[in-house]
């Protein structure tokens, strides 16, 4: 099979269609099913504004997705420094003119539509420097001025969103760069001096956080200093995880989030919710599928001929990985509370829209496994 | 675009492919901790997060148990239950308290003083206790409220169980009354303040007192699902409570409200018992005072009339009037003489009257009669009763003797023991009592008064009542009882209390002549059907030594200031030839207790036997056959 698509040099619209990964897409939708019955959940088991609307945007996005798979490697190659500089420019407009929400200037406002830059930044992050590695020698890839550069793509956006203020997402945004930079070949001392140098500075880093950010850190450390304040979200996360049990209290039976203990339950903590309602089974299937659906993103890797498209797909699939992880750990009590949706699961317009154009890219890269990029 | 060659784009893959697999072990490891973690949650700890979610989840509240009842002895409710509509407001649950309290002030027409007193009320109690805005609402503002509960988030209109007294003021010193538990009651009694819900009433006084554990009954509980703000989503359970004990009494309605009538405008008190069971038939205290208003909270004013009554409503004076007995100690003494062969009936002494007065160590003592009764024996001697010859009969007793008699029939003790938290023992005086309390010697004259019941000694109501009953069952000793089951067994019960019971006989028939015959005490006031015929004997106890002025003077007791007037009272028995019922009879500062006190016996007498009928019929469970 791998022999005969050698010989078809020209990619046909069937032949695409025929090479898509089944496997990631059939994960993808049984996700998207879940997600959508676990917001009909938050809802009180009604269709109310949140099942729809992720409803509508799941449909919208997941043909997004189908449509970016047909559209060649090398467009997003060509796309990967204009679209981090649109970002970065629509970054720029959200401190002036965004929409304030909560605290923070986060959204701007197409007309249509409100939409988050920074959680694009997330994916187009990976796009940019993924196209900038492609193009470099492996014996540049330690220099000090590929180094530098990388350095700034990462921290123009993150400093960008850390003024919003979103420490959650400006870190994921960071995380995604760094990712890439691993993959990209960078000496590992450099990762591990970093790593030492913020463990050391760590003290220094929390005197310069907001006071709410600072109370977090704290409230991690001991969740039961203020049970009813900052201590609350994770104390009544806890609860809600660690009454579902084995099997779980069933659909719609969830005390918790129906009882409105749960805070933020359509979005950072909607893994509580489903792990309340369908016990310690359902969270390990659903961990099962995010693992299914990052295998096969990174196995759509390992088999992509171009370098461009192995970097983005086991970048974006380690990201991905991370998201999961930083979302699950902190809702279990692992981690502090970041702002860090669960990809898909989550409600969020922005969200889903950068994980789908993530999906899509590495559906394109499977569609055009055979294709090189000069 | 440049042009990659082949060994570096294979280098580079190498690294990416390597450091993938680096990544990916890394991965599994953590995706092994997440799910170790949600295991130790889930499975593990999950017994103690089930838990923490239903203590998140449910809620219950405590309702007020329903207060047990009283009934009289021909099952009568005396003080039962009414629903009471009430409005209560937790501050914590409300949004806007100024908004709704001043909608709720609009509504309910409140006044600025009342207005004030809730607010008042509001700053004093936890944000989440119940603030009770009004506890006895009429029907049309009840449902005024129910109407605008839409614009009034957080007010709870209730309807709560709340205690009736149908009788008004008629049972209040026996009952005593309700009212909202304080702390000293939630400090004192373990049970009240388990069972402690806002608007709790317990009893203050009287038996609601006394028996306040049999009747609270227990709370009602109900097991709400509420949501994380409190709201309750909904009732999981509601688990009944136990109404209180109803606790029946021995008092018959019609007689005690003889006794109230009888009382009016006066300050005294009524007792009547059944001299042989000693169950209480009525027992009356007056002035007395409608308790249905201490239920909510009595008004200031109205408290402040009750209190500075000069004739004491407040006051149980059945069981916590300390009175001098006067002449109705006058059988006991006698009694004691016989019992102690000091005198024979036939003994006689001359009565010469206020001239010729009894004179000892320079002090005189004189017969209340001015004219003198000439010779008297003991049956004469009663009949008028003769202060002279008891003086002499005392005198010749001593007071040691006399209190130890005196003591036999009840005197000088608690009649209830524990029953009535406020009965007072009153005084039998002795020469010991003397030495050890006021540390001086008893000197003879104080036991020649004490033997017409002046001086030290001090009786109740009650304890005069019993020992009427005592004298009138011939001589056996009963234990007075006002609950209805009291079947208490005491040893001592109905044991003769004489030692020739002749002697009681010459007693009985000695206040038999008081009642009904020619120059009786109470002449006037016996009833000459012998089904009814009563014997008995007055009393007139001095508040103030008689001076000689007065003596002089001889006012009528109307020109006497009302303090310093004499005490009526009255015992009695009856129905004389099969005595069944005694009663004492006190009117404080009334005059005398010939012309006062015992004409209320008459009228007493008159129903208590006609009742006597009924009684032994409902004992009988005849109605039930009907």
């Amino acid at each position: 099979m791998y022999q005969y698509r050698r010989f078809n040099n020209k990619n046909g619209f069937f032949q695409k269609f025929g090479n898509l990964d089944y496997i990631l897409l059939s994960c993808l939708l049984i996700l998207g099913f879940i997600s959508l019955a676990t917001m009909y959940s938050t809802d009180g088991g009604e269709v109310l504004f949140h099942t729809r609307s992720h409803f509508i945007k799941f449909v919208v996005f997941f043909s997004m997705m189908l449509v970016i798979s047909f559209i060649n490697i090398k467009f997003w190659f060509s796309l990967g420094y204009l679209s981090y500089a649109v970002i970065l420019g629509m970054l720029i407009w959200t401190i002036n003119f965004g929409i304030t929400a909560s605290g923070s200037k986060r959204w701007i406002d197409l007309y249509f539509l409100n939409i988050q830059p920074s959680e694009l930044m997330k994916i187009f992050i990976i796009l940019c420097l993924a196209k900038y590695f492609h193009r470099m020698k492996a014996q540049h890839v330690n220099s000090f001025y590929s180094l530098c550069f990388s350095l700034i793509i990462i921290f123009v956006p993150m400093s960008l969103v850390i003024i919003q203020p979103d420490l959650g997402t400006s870190l994921l945004i960071a995380i995604s760069g760094i990712v890439v930079l691993w993959f990209a070949g960078l000496n590992h001392k450099y990762f591990f001096y970093s790593c030492l140098l913020s463990i050391i500075s760590l003290p220094i880093i929390i005197s310069f956080l907001k006071p709410y950010q600072k109370l977090r850190v704290l409230t991690f450390l001991n969740p039961d200093r203020d049970p009813l304040g900052a201590g609350y979200q994770i104390i009544q996360s806890k609860i809600a995880v660690g009454s579902g049990g084995f099997t779980g209290k069933g659909f719609l039976k969830g005390t918790q989030s129906y009882l409105e203990f749960l805070p933020e339950k359509h979005t950072d903590f909607i893994f509580t919710l489903f792990s309340e309602e369908f016990g310690f089974i359902g969270s390990v299937l659903l961990l099962l599928i995010y693992s299914i659906i990052i295998y096969r993103v990174i196995r759509i890797g390992a088999l992509s001929r171009s370098y461009f498209a192995k970097l983005f797909c086991y970048s974006f699939g380690t990201s991905i990985f991370i998201y999961v992880v930083i979302n699950m750990s902190m809702v279990l009590g692992l981690l502090p509370i970041v702002g860090s949706p669960l990809p898909i699961m989550s409600y969020g317009g922005s969200s889903m829209l950068a994980t789908m154009i993530g999906f899509g890219i590495v559906m394109s890269a499977k569609t055009h496994s055979q294709q090189s990029i000069a | 675009m440049i042009n990659i060659n082949i060994s570096d784009s294979a280098t580079k893959l190498n690294s990416l492919n390597r450091r993938m697999f680096i990544l990916a072990t890394a991965k599994i490891i953590i995706l092994g901790g997440i799910v170790s973690r949600l295991f130790f949650l889930q499975v593990k700890e999950n017994k103690k997060y089930l838990t923490l979610s239903d203590k998140n989840r449910i809620r219950e509240w405590k309702l007020p148990p329903i207060r047990g009842e009283f009934q009289d002895y021909f099952g009568n409710t005396i003080a039962g239950n009414f629903e009471a509509y009430q409005l209560h407001i937790i501050p914590e649950e409300v949004e806007d308290f100024r908004y709704v309290i001043y909608r709720v002030k609009e509504l309910l027409e409140l006044s600025d003083k009342q207005f004030k007193k809730i607010v008042k009320k509001k700053n004093e109690i936890k944000p989440w206790e119940t603030l009770i805005v009004a506890d006895n609402l009429s029907w049309e503002k009840f449902s005024k409220i129910n109407n605008h509960l839409y614009d009034l988030n957080g007010v709870k209109p209730v309807i709560s169980i709340s205690r009736d007294y149908p009788y008004k003021e008629n049972f209040t010193h026996v009952l005593g009354y309700v009212s909202q538990a304080n702390e000293n009651d939630l400090l004192t009694n373990e049970n009240i303040k388990e069972k402690f819900v806002p608007g709790l009433k317990v009893g203050k006084t009287g038996l609601e007192k006394s028996f306040e554990q049999k009747l609270i009954g227990s709370n009602s509980v109900e097991r709400y699902e509420v949501n994380a703000y409190g709201r309750r989503i909904s009732q999981l359970a509601f688990q009944k409570g136990d109404k209180g004990e109803t606790i029946k009494l021995t008092i018959d309605t019609k007689i005690q409200e003889l006794t109230n009538e009888l009382l009016k405008e006066k300050a005294g008190s009524i007792c009547v018992m059944d001299i042989y069971t000693g169950a209480i038939i009525a027992m009356h205290s007056s002035p007395s005072f409608d308790p249905n208003s201490f239920v909510f909270g009595i008004s200031q004013d109205e408290w402040q009339l009750i209190r500075n009554n000069p004739m004491k409503p407040l006051v149980n004076k059945s069981l916590s009037g300390n009175y001098s007995p006067g002449s109705t100690i006058k059988p006991i003494v006698a009694l004691s003489a016989l019992e102690n062969e000091i005198i024979k009936p036939d003994f006689t002494v001359q009565c010469k009257g206020h001239k010729n007065p009894l004179e000892l160590y320079g002090q005189t003592y004189h017969c209340w009669k001015k004219e003198g009764h000439g010779f008297v024996n003991l049956r004469e001697a009663m009949k008028q009763s003769c202060d002279t010859y008891f003086y002499e009969v005392a005198r010749r007793l001593g007071v040691d003797r006399l209190s130890v008699t005196a003591k036999k029939f009840g005197l000088g003790q608690k009649v209830f023991k524990d029953v009535f938290d406020n009965e007072k023992k009153g005084l039998v005086p002795n020469t010991e009592w003397k030495k050890n309390a006021l540390g001086r010697n008893w000197v003879l004259g104080e036991t020649i008064i004490t033997g017409i019941g002046q001086g030290f000694i001090q009786t109740t109501p009650i304890q005069l009542c019993l020992m009427t009953a005592q004298i009138a069952n011939g001589g056996y000793k009963i234990y007075p009882k006002i609950v209805a089951n009291d079947d208490n067994q005491y040893a001592d019960k109905f044991i003769p209390l004489y030692k020739k019971s002749r002697n009681i006989k010459i007693v009985q028939d000695a206040m038999f002549s008081s009642t009904n015959e020619v120059r009786g005490t109470s002449y006037r006031s016996r009833l000459d059907d012998p089904k009814y015929r009563f014997a008995g004997k007055t009393g007139t106890s001095q508040v103030k030594k008689i001076t000689e002025l007065d003596r002089e003077l001889d006012l009528k007791t109307f020109q006497i200031p009302y303090e310093e007037r004499d005490h009526a009272l009255y015992v009695a028995f009856g129905p004389y030839k099969s005595p069944r019922y005694a009663l004492s009879i006190i009117i404080e500062h009334g005059g005398s207790g010939g012309t006062v006190a015992a004409p209320l016996a008459k009228k007493l007498f008159k129903m208590i036997v006609d009742r006597h009928e009924i009684r032994k019929n409902y004992d009988n469970k005849k109605y039930l056959d009907i």
